[in-house]
């Protein structure tokens, strides 16, 4: 623990965060089985099962100050309590070149954001974001990987203008110029946290099942 | 495009063929040999080939056509024949 308790803005962001990772890992797993082919069904599914152990480690960073367990925080919340970004939640399973629009787009904002966190005044998080750095190395090299593979094509350059709005919304209004700048991109409205699309219900109804299936027993 | 994978469990051991796997070009396919044979631990490096770039020899170079058990040493001792051999030069 730390000395002095974090304060509560910086646990809101790191629950949103968290938020952001735990969905964006169960969207991107809903690829599994039906990937493009096998190695990339493989790499992906890997990808999303990396967003859900960065989830994690933050969820249990939030559970350490405000009590609680990862689970809870997990999947006991009402839908309304989550605080992921509208970005995350949509469904774009069977449209690879969206889904690789929002992982290069996604990557892009977590970069800032993870960069901007290895600085934090609450020391467990910079270890975590230095942490989380070094795997998300990997998903950057993927994901920059396909958009050189698919650049110029024609589904792929419209999912990315269509998705650019959604993006910045991932970062807060300080550092999304950045993230302007990186992608060469003008900075638009964005689509803002604390609303979410029509499909979350749906998604958060799926991903609490189980443990709601029985109420407070150990997996 | 077939790649071929050869993973290193430790340090100083011998590169091992791990398996192939398929990938448009090297960057997908470097990425993909790490989630095949490196995302448990599993190994300390890799080498990652073109199928292409192996030349495979077979039959009838590597295998006898004529029957040359001659060349083989089986239930030739040579543990004997070395040790008379060691003390003819002196080196025993």
């Amino acid at each position: 623990m730390s000395a002095q308790a974090p304060p509560s803005a910086a646990v809101e962001a790191v629950l949103a965060f968290a938020d952001d990772e735990l969905v964006l890992g169960w969207r991107d797993s809903e690829w599994t089985g039906v990937a493009p082919f096998l190695e990339e069904d493989v790499a992906f599914s890997s990808i999303a099962q990396g967003e859900i152990g960065h989830a994690r480690a933050l969820y249990e960073l939030v559970a350490g100050v405000q009590g609680g367990d990862a689970d809870a925080l997990a999947f006991d919340r009402a839908p309304e309590e989550y605080r992921c970004t509208p970005f995350v939640e949509l469904q774009l399973v069977g449209d690879w070149a969206a889904t690789i629009a929002r992982h290069g787009l996604y990557e892009a904002a977590d970069e800032i954001r993870v960069k901007a966190l290895m600085e934090s005044d609450w020391p467990e998080l910079a270890g975590l974001a230095a942490k989380m750095d070094r795997e998300e190395t990997y998903h950057r090299m993927h994901a920059s990987m396909w958009l050189e593979k698919l650049a110029g094509n024609e589904q792929l350059e419209a999912a990315l203008v269509e998705l650019w709005p959604y993006a910045l919304g991932v970062l807060e209004p300080a550092q999304r110029p950045e993230l302007a700048k990186l992608l060469g991109r003008d900075e638009v409205e964005a689509v803002e946290r604390g609303t979410h699309t029509e499909g979350f219900a749906a998604l958060h109804e799926e991903m609490t099942m189980v443990r709601r299936s029985i109420p407070g027993a150990a997996w | 495009m077939i790649w071929e994978v050869f993973r290193q469990e430790r340090e100083g051991q011998p590169f091992q063929h791990g398996g192939s796997l398929e990938a448009p070009n090297l960057e997908f396919a470097e990425a993909y040999a790490v989630e095949f044979y490196g995302r448990r631990a599993e190994s300390v490096a890799l080498w990652v080939v073109p199928r292409d770039a192996i030349r495979k020899i077979e039959e009838p170079y590597v295998a006898d056509v004529f029957d040359r058990d001659y060349r083989r040493v089986d239930g030739y001792s040579l543990k004997v024949k070395l040790r008379e051999a060691r003390e003819r030069a002196g080196t025993s």
